[in-house]
């Protein structure tokens, strides 16, 4: 349990000298408590005090990164087992498996594949990780595709072998990406952890149980290495999913430190159809898995995966919102319909889904609302004719229409006599209340 | 070392209601944990899966959601019979749709007599979903109610604003309400005591607490979910100790992603799988927030979704 502030105020100085920046030591400890500061701030802090509180301080799930750049992988760090008690914070990777023993066409779809990539709400969604398995048992062969992987791609590596020579040759060729290495094992921990050591790279532990792997990893932990991904061993789906919830509950609710790492799971381990296996990494997304490993990837399962990632991984106290502005959607004239919404990414989904089935090409007018739906934003006086009229006269939408006519959302009907005065020249339509109902609107709408 | 395995501290169970009448008549919650939290809490039968039948020949579906439903579209007794005939279907949703006052504006009599045909016809318990139009629901709720009697239906979705006159019906003639809110612990929680108050036995009460798909604001009902669970099973609010009914197949099959044909975006792969994906998927997610009973679509998906669920519960070899 992370201390309270009134536990750490104890051992701190209580000289209220205030050079950390607030005026007394009881204040620091309230900011330290809330995680609003750092202990450094405090210059006469004891050894021992700080030694004591960096333990209490500590993260109860350690945060690994893998990769180096833009295209860095930051997991675990989680805080909380409910995303509605405060957020998920890092969202799991997702990996593309080659093998050594793969054939060139094979890995080389692979690679391709490993670039799909969506757009949505102004984000891009895409996976992050290669695995490259080392199946051949040649340590040459391994080490020239993880050479040929990290020149094609700026792919986070995960390198795959319970091998330690062969595990060496391919850190020889992408040390300097810092991949993760799988697997320290019960049989091989001492040379792994050489490599992860020396390599500073990060490792992953696999037991076959949940007791094993905290004796290997609190091994690691002793002989100083510090970011490590874990695997249970389970590979049925029932004991994979109960895993991924004791690890986690572990962590934070008994600060159980030997299981505070991100985790590392499988879903092809369990089944060879790949809609299967979408499906089981659609719960690991939901349930805690650090880092999902993939036999493959193909638009249709990875981008549900990653929409359903961003999804949950959606911080609950702020919205997703989207970027003001004018869209076009379908093959817009200056005769086609002008619909008026916020920029809630939900309302903004639905609305310009709706225009799109209704086969009406249509200018969307998206104000920003800072991310509030029509209703909430409106009753926040946000999404009023004095916010409306000012948007609509910059936006330029003025230009791009010949008939001047604006249908607003129905849930803000009461604001169109405002509009009609704030925005001569203008004629403004009440459309309907729920997005259901747009296309029947549009079909029947004339200019 | 020695490892305990954390549990969490349960102190209430969800209600056990049962949907329909007679030998198909089936029973849903009875949980003392998380969903699927087997390790530390009980789940006395897996979630239900109810196949959805529409009662007029749908528009616009995408080519893979039609394709199982071939030539029985413009019947919903054969459509319904085919449910459980081809696919194995244990529960049937007659979707309402044709009474929408924003559409076909079918009039309450003959949604009444529809329902009664496929309801004769059948033995598993059925949903009879209408529209959300406050009005309209009254109308055709009601009467479904009383053509209906003693079939314990499932009818809804009954919201604060039409829960009197629907409430009254089904207390009436022996049938289940779903109390319908939006995305809303506290709503939700306040139309069950409002049922209460009417009278409708907790025992005929399933919860909607309105669901979306991937990517339409599934993590809005996800959470939603998870607190009611939370609050029935570990705060002891006997008010959300009622099983959940997700109706997700039509938010899924309606979105702008599964009707974008294969060849328009390869990189959305194969149309046809993406849509069983995000069906199943969808369904996954509100499996695992707590739904008991969860309404489909294709049976891919719902193949996919039941296998999941076997597993998940699986009898451990270890």
């Amino acid at each position: 349990m992370p201390l309270t502030g009134i536990q750490i105020f104890k051992l701190l100085p209580k000289t209220n000298c205030g050079e950390c920046g607030v005026p007394t030591c009881l204040a620091f400890a309230m900011s330290l408590a809330a995680g609003k500061a750092e202990l450094a701030a405090c210059p006469y802090i004891s050894e021992e005090a700080k030694a004591q509180l960096s333990e209490a301080a500590a993260p109860p799930i350690v945060t690994v990164t893998i990769g180096t750049g833009d295209r860095a992988l930051k997991v675990g760090g989680e805080t909380v087992m409910f995303r509605h008690e405060k957020r998920f914070e890092n969202p799991p990777g997702f990996a593309i498996i080659v093998s050594d023993t793969m054939d060139e066409a094979e890995v080389n779809g692979r690679l391709e594949r490993f670039k799909l990539q969506y757009e949505r709400v102004g984000l891009t969604l895409r996976p992050e990780l290669v695995a490259v398995k080392g199946d051949s048992g040649d340590a040459g062969r391994f080490e020239t595709l993880v050479n040929r992987v990290k020149q094609n791609s700026d792919a986070g590596l995960i390198l795959m072998s319970d091998n330690p020579d062969i595990l060496a040759g391919g850190l020889k060729a992408c040390a300097d990406r810092r991949p993760l290495i799988y697997a320290a094992t019960k049989d091989n921990l001492e040379s792994v952890a050489e490599l992860a050591k020396s390599s500073s790279c990060p490792v992953a532990v696999k037991a076959s149980n949940l007791e094993e792997l905290a004796q290997l990893t609190t091994k690691l932990t002793e002989a100083g290495i510090k970011e490590i991904i874990i695997d249970s061993g389970a590979r049925t789906i029932r004991q994979a999913f109960e895993d991924q919830i004791v690890i986690r509950s572990a962590a934070l609710n008994k600060k159980f430190r030997p299981l505070g790492f991100p985790t590392i799971v499988f879903p092809a381990a369990v089944t060879d159809d790949p809609m299967k296996e979408a499906v089981i990494a659609s719960m690991f997304v939901a349930k805690y898995a650090g880092i999902i490993v993939l036999s493959d990837f193909q638009g249709e399962s990875l981008f549900p995966l990653l929409v359903e990632r961003m999804n949950i991984y959606t911080d609950p106290q702020r919205p997703l919102a989207t970027t003001e502005g004018i869209y076009e959607i379908g093959g817009t004239n200056e005769n086609s319909p002008v619909l008026l919404t916020t920029n809630f990414s939900l309302t903004y989904f639905i609305v310009s889904g709706e225009i799109e089935s209704s086969r009406v090409p249509s200018h969307l007018l998206v104000m920003d609302t800072e991310g509030l739906s029509v209703m909430t934003a409106w009753a926040a006086g946000k999404f009023v004719a004095d916010a409306i009229a000012p948007f609509v006269k910059k936006s330029g939408i003025g230009d791009k229409t010949k008939h001047h006519k604006l249908i607003i959302p129905g849930y803000i009907a009461a604001e169109s006599g405002g509009l009609e005065e704030e925005l001569p020249g203008w004629e403004i339509l009440v459309g309907p209340r729920e997005g259901a109902h747009i296309p029947a609107y549009l079909k029947a709408w004339q200019p | 070392m020695t490892f305990e395995i954390p549990k969490t501290q349960y102190s209430g169970q969800i209600r056990e209601i049962t949907l329909g009448t007679g030998n198909k008549a089936i029973t849903v919650g009875g949980e003392t944990g998380y969903p699927f939290y087997l390790f530390e809490g009980e789940m006395p039968r897996l979630p239900q899966i109810a196949m959805e039948v529409y009662d007029a020949p749908p528009d616009e579906w995408a080519p893979a959601a039609l394709e199982p439903f071939l030539g029985v579209t413009n019947d919903p007794v054969a459509w319904a019979q085919k449910c459980i005939n081809d696919y194995g279907a244990e529960m049937i949703c007659l979707q309402l749709l044709s009474t929408d006052p924003n559409g076909l504006d079918r009039s309450a009599d003959e949604a009444a007599q529809v329902v009664k045909r496929v309801a004769d016809a059948i033995s598993v318990p059925l949903i009879v979903w209408g529209t959300a139009n406050h009005e309209k629901d009254t109308e055709v709720l009601r009467q479904v109610a009383e053509v209906c009697q003693g079939k314990n239906l499932i009818i809804g979705p009954v919201e604060e604003g039409d829960h009197k006159k629907i409430g009254a019906s089904a207390i009436a003639y022996g049938h289940t309400v779903i109390a319908s809110t939006p995305i809303d612990i506290n709503l939700a929680k306040q139309l069950n005591i409002l049922l209460g108050n009417l009278g409708v036995p907790d025992e005929k009460i399933i919860v909607d607490p309105t669901v979306s798909g991937i990517g339409y604001g599934i993590e809005y009902c996800y959470s939603v979910m998870e607190r009611m669970r939370m609050a029935g099973l570990t705060q002891q609010d006997d008010k959300l100790q009622f099983p959940i009914i997700c109706n997700i197949a039509k938010e899924v099959w309606k979105t702008k992603e599964v009707h974008i044909p294969t060849e328009e975006d390869p990189a959305l792969g194969d149309a046809k799988k993406r849509g069983i994906l995000m069906e199943a998927m969808s369904a996954t997610v509100v499996l695992l927030a707590g739904g008991d009973v969860v309404i489909m679509r294709h049976p891919e998906a719902i193949r996919l979704v039941r296998e999941m669920m076997a597993e998940l519960t699986a009898s451990q070899s270890n």
